[in-house]
């Protein structure tokens, strides 16, 4: 059943085609050091520059130069909590997107790290590929402003008038088939995970126990892309789903 | 501690000391102000006797003069009575009257003197009290009417041995009725003590006995049994998860390990190191979302999740779940159908419903079509609905599988119980679980009922604004 989601011990191996010019900084503020150390050399692994603290008052100090695109952010830690660094951060006015891990997968929990302030939520165990699609999501959103038409390749979607063609031709979906497409354009080029897609597009924070979103993406696959020489919706080997334009 | 100073400090029986002391009290008070009033009452008479029998003398002396006067308290005197009469020259000698001697000085005193003296016709005899009025008459002649007070002596002694009698009969009858309540008590919060202690080594069988009068320690005693109805509910529970997490978690670490050793030992390339090492992640995934789902039935059989709720709408829960796994269903050849045409109020926690629901109809898709072809030859079909009926709200899967046969039921909504049928499919056991506790925390149920052919499992939960959950 879970044979659907494959993993790769090394960060390296999560080859996905990236945009070679994308470099996130990073502050990664987790008192485990061997947690901290593995997810600091996975992230240079693939490219982004990652620094450590270890404490949340060290956190909270490098964190005010603001230098960074994603904080990390364990929820847990010693001298300061990970919910009051974020909390003292947005307070001073810093904006800079956090992520926050914690070993409280509850859904009360989640509610709680998000309402303080943070901006994702990812509970503990987690995989890096999960880690990574996430913090890159946060980082681009960023810089990404909200278009009303999205555009890949020659597939347009159009937010306000709910319209969607390629190479010109209108393509009828479903209500969710449409926000799960939105979505999709949105991270344009960018992995998203089986757990973003059904946090963001069915607000639903459980596990499904079947892959149901496998079948989803097949369908809209089906419907943007059968027919076209050229596939937009790739998948992800161990990681999740992607649409770009591989031209 | 003896059984009589266990008896003396129970609450009981300091309560019957309270109450006996301000029955006492009582009882006191009330005797001492009949008393009191009585004599007043006494006096009162005494001295308006006493002012007419003055008044008429009076009357005598004016018509006829001292004689007359002598004459006629002679006469009373000799009257059988109470009344006493003296009349006396200047010097004090006595010309009539039936008082022989009298407290000296009390001649010289004029108005109302309580005193002592003796009756003429008993010189010798005890010293009696009277109440006595002094009248000078002209010519230095003294005039004394009293009467005796022996009446009012009489009664007062009477009230007084009332007094003593009746604190007695209180005290003895309070002390004596506070060790018969305090006993029956005794024995009933004794024989709780001992249930309770029976309880606490460690037999969780023992119930605390309801004597059947419905009283305050009946009703105690139904409530303690029910809680510890649950405990022994949730110890059995707990027991059984740990023998199945002992199970069904040591199964697939046990094969975790097996396959790390055996890529040790055997693998001869990265490929095969890799593949192990994949499969090793895949396991140990699965173990994680067991875990993660042992810890949600945990919580939501605490009632910790009690926090997150809010009112929504079942209808909705049932279009939205059915629409995730429409498209899954519809891969494997199921045809799911949603009916919930009607809004379903509930207060709860939607997230946890949600997810008990799509647990639910992945059973179905999983399991509700391994049953082969439906009798009838038409496509497999899951119905979900979401409907009101009463106070209560209906969430339903319906499936055309196999169905559970009735005596396997109950236990299939056990952790981790899969029944023989469907120890093939993969699964953690757990989703029937989640869904009863889910329905449990919002005050409601989880039933399994047999769709002819095939499996309805139903979430009773209470309409919003009906009950509020209490289990």
């Amino acid at each position: 059943m879970i044979s659907a989601v494959q993993y790769r011990p090394s960060a390296r191996d999560i080859a996905y085609p990236r945009d070679g010019a994308f470099v996130m900084r990073l502050l990664i503020i987790e008192d485990d050091r061997d947690a901290a150390d593995y997810l600091a050399k996975a992230f240079r692994e693939v490219g982004h520059v990652a620094d450590l603290a270890a404490d949340g008052e060290e956190g909270l100090a490098h964190a005010l130069d603001g230098q960074y695109d994603v904080l990390i952010v364990d929820r847990m830690l010693p001298k300061l909590d990970g919910l009051a660094v974020i909390g003292t951060l947005r307070s001073k006015g810093i904006e800079t997107p956090a992520l926050i891990l914690s070993a409280l997968g509850q859904v009360d929990d989640r509610v709680k790290g998000l309402r303080a302030g943070g901006d994702d939520y990812l509970p503990k165990p987690y995989s890096f590929s999960e880690l990574l699609a996430r913090t890159e999501a946060l980082a681009r959103r960023r810089g990404s402003r909200e278009e009303t038409v999205y555009r890949v390749g020659d597939l347009e979607l159009d937010r306000l008038s709910h319209q969607v063609t390629r190479a010109g031709d209108e393509i009828v979906l479903q209500p969710r088939e449409f926000r799960l497409l939105e979505y999709l354009m949105k991270h344009a080029g960018q992995v998203v995970t089986r757990t973003m897609l059904l946090e963001n597009v069915w607000d639903y924070h459980f596990d499904p126990q079947t892959n149901v979103i496998d079948v989803h993406i097949s369908r809209l696959r089906s419907k943007i892309d059968k027919g076209f020489t050229q596939a937009l919706l790739h998948t992800v080997r161990g990681a999740g789903y992607m649409i770009r334009d591989s031209k | 501690m003896t059984a009589l100073g266990k008896l003396l400090r129970t609450t009981a029986f300091k309560l019957t000391l309270v109450y006996l002391t301000v029955f006492a009290l009582f009882a006191v008070f009330l005797l001492g102000y009949f008393a009191w009033n009585t004599r007043r009452l006494i006096t009162e008479q005494i001295t308006q006797t006493v002012d007419a029998e003055i008044t008429g003398l009076a009357e005598q002396y004016r018509q006829g003069g001292i004689r007359r006067l002598v004459f006629v308290v002679d006469a009373r005197s000799r009257r059988p009575g109470s009344s006493l009469y003296l009349v006396t020259t200047r010097a004090g000698e006595g010309l009539a009257g039936n008082v022989g001697s009298l407290s000296t000085g009390i001649l010289e005193t004029s108005g109302w003197t309580e005193t002592a003296y003796r009756r003429l016709d008993d010189p010798d005899g005890a010293e009696h009290h009277a109440l006595i009025r002094v009248f000078q008459l002209p010519a230095g002649f003294r005039l004394l009417v009293g009467r005796d007070l022996e009446e009012r002596e009489r009664l007062h002694d009477i009230v007084i041995a009332a007094g003593r009698w009746s604190l007695a009969v209180v005290i003895v009858l309070g002390v004596a009725g506070g060790f018969f309540v305090t006993r029956r008590v005794l024995k009933r919060v004794d024989a709780m003590t001992e249930t309770t202690r029976q309880i606490m080594d460690g037999d969780l069988t023992g119930r605390l006995p309801v004597a059947g009068t419905g009283d305050e320690l009946d009703r105690l005693a139904t409530n303690l049994n029910a809680m510890l109805e649950r405990i022994e509910a949730l110890m059995h529970g707990l027991k059984e998860v740990s023998d199945n997490i002992a199970h069904d978690l040591k199964t697939p670490l046990t094969r975790l390990r097996n396959r790390c050793e055996e890529a040790l030992r055997l693998a001869e390339d990265e490929s095969q190191y890799r593949a192990a090492l994949e499969s090793t992640i895949e396991e140990s995934e699965a173990l994680i979302r067991t875990f993660n789902a042992l810890l949600m039935i945990a919580r939501a059989e605490s009632g910790q999740a009690r926090d997150g709720m809010t009112e929504f709408d079942a209808a909705e829960i049932a279009r939205g779940v059915g629409e995730l796994y429409e498209p899954l269903a519809d891969e494997k050849g199921i045809h799911l159908k949603v009916e919930a045409p009607a809004a379903a109020p509930v207060h709860g926690n939607r997230e946890l419903v949600s997810q008990a629901l799509a647990n639910l109809v992945d059973n179905a898709i999983k399991y509700g079509a391994t049953g082969g072809p439906p009798l009838n030859g038409a496509a497999a079909e899951i119905l979900v609905t979401a409907a009101g009926e009463g106070d209560r709200i209906l969430l339903a899967v319906a499936d055309s599988g196999r169905g559970i046969p009735a005596a396997d039921r109950g236990r299939a909504v056990e952790r981790f119980v899969r029944l023989e049928q469907s120890r093939s499919l993969p699964g953690s056991g757990l989703g029937l679980s989640l869904a009863s506790a889910v329905a449990r925390l919002h005050g409601g149920e989880l039933k399994l009922e047999d769709n002819h052919p095939g499996l309805k499992t139903v979430i009773l939960l209470p309409r919003s604004g009906s009950a509020p959950p209490t289990a």
